[in-house]
């Protein structure tokens, strides 16, 4: 089975590479991105039947620092 | 004073650190992330700069996580002092052994620079051989060296005086200009800036190296 864990910046948290990616897509000349935040994908290759209770055990032991980061999990 | 100065794959100051701590007086011992446990009798656990384990995941992440680190967060539990220096800083944050912590530079740069900091508490055996507001300048190496912690932990680091150094001028973005912060013990130390790279004339200044004497100093008398 797979899991897959998003982790971002807290709302609230300054993250300066989206930002610095909201920039450079003004430059382009996009117009109108009002805000980018950049967080990252972690994909899990996991034995059946673990359960999400572990998986977000795994998310606060390491994937994600909670003090700054948000995470959240899709199983499948 | 027996000094532990932990080794991840990726460190990089491990050498200076322990040569600063051999100059003030420790006794001093390299110990493998693999080891379980610290050599008997470890006054002091510091823990060096560098990049350890690549700095995948986040910076310190997998560090803190390694079987030394146990034995720091116990050494830690039972009273025994901690010296984080940038990623070992990164390392204290990740276990939890510190509040807070550290984000990508405010502009996204690795600096390499030497700072100015203020010392802002002379209460405690890292900064007691300073006076209360000097100035001193050390080094810093760092991209991800931003602090960051809720108002409700920083107002309590600042009520119970355990911002140690602040910069004279934030380079990195760090939330109250915070480069270095005590344990509530008093007895951990996590900085940015480098003091073992200001230890010796020879390295272009010698203000980091009362923070090792005067440590080694006060552990001795212990």
């Amino acid at each position: 089975m797979k899991a897959t864990v998003t982790v971002m910046p807290k709302q609230g948290v300054l993250d300066p590479q989206g930002e610095a990616v909201r920039q450079a897509l003004g430059a382009l000349g996009f117009d109108g991105v009002a805000g980018v935040r950049q967080g990252k994908v972690i994909e899990l290759d996991l034995a059946d039947g673990t359960t999400e209770d572990t998986v977000r055990e795994m998310c606060e032991a390491l994937l994600a620092n909670t003090v700054i980061e948000s995470y959240r999990i899709e199983i499948g | 004073m027996k000094a532990a100065v932990l080794q991840f794959p990726g460190s990089n100051c491990d050498r200076d650190l322990a040569v600063a701590l051999r100059a003030a007086g420790a006794d001093v011992t390299i110990v493998w992330h693999k080891q379980d446990g610290l050599p008997a009798g470890t006054d002091l656990v510091a823990v060096p700069g560098g990049f350890s384990f690549g700095d995948y995941l986040r910076c310190g992440a997998i560090a803190a996580r390694s079987p030394i680190c146990r034995a720091l967060v116990d050494h830690a539990g039972r009273g025994g002092y901690v010296l984080g220096v940038c990623n070992g800083f990164q390392v204290l944050t990740e276990t939890g052994v510190l509040p807070g912590a550290l984000m990508r530079n405010r502009h996204l740069k690795y600096i390499c620079k030497p700072v100015d900091l203020t010392v802002e508490t002379t209460q405690s055996a890292f900064t007691a051989s300073y006076g209360q507001g000097d100035t001193i300048t050390v080094p810093i190496a760092h991209h991800d060296g931003n602090y960051f912690a809720e108002d409700a932990v920083l107002e309590a680091l600042r009520a119970e005086d355990r911002i140690a150094f602040t910069y004279r001028d934030n380079p990195n973005g760090s939330v109250a200009d915070i480069a270095g912060i005590l344990s509530n013990n008093r007895r951990v130390l996590g900085m940015m800036p480098h003091p073992e790279r200001a230890a010796d004339p020879a390295l272009g200044g010698r203000d980091g190296a009362a923070l090792f004497s005067g440590l080694v100093g006060q552990l001795a008398e212990a």
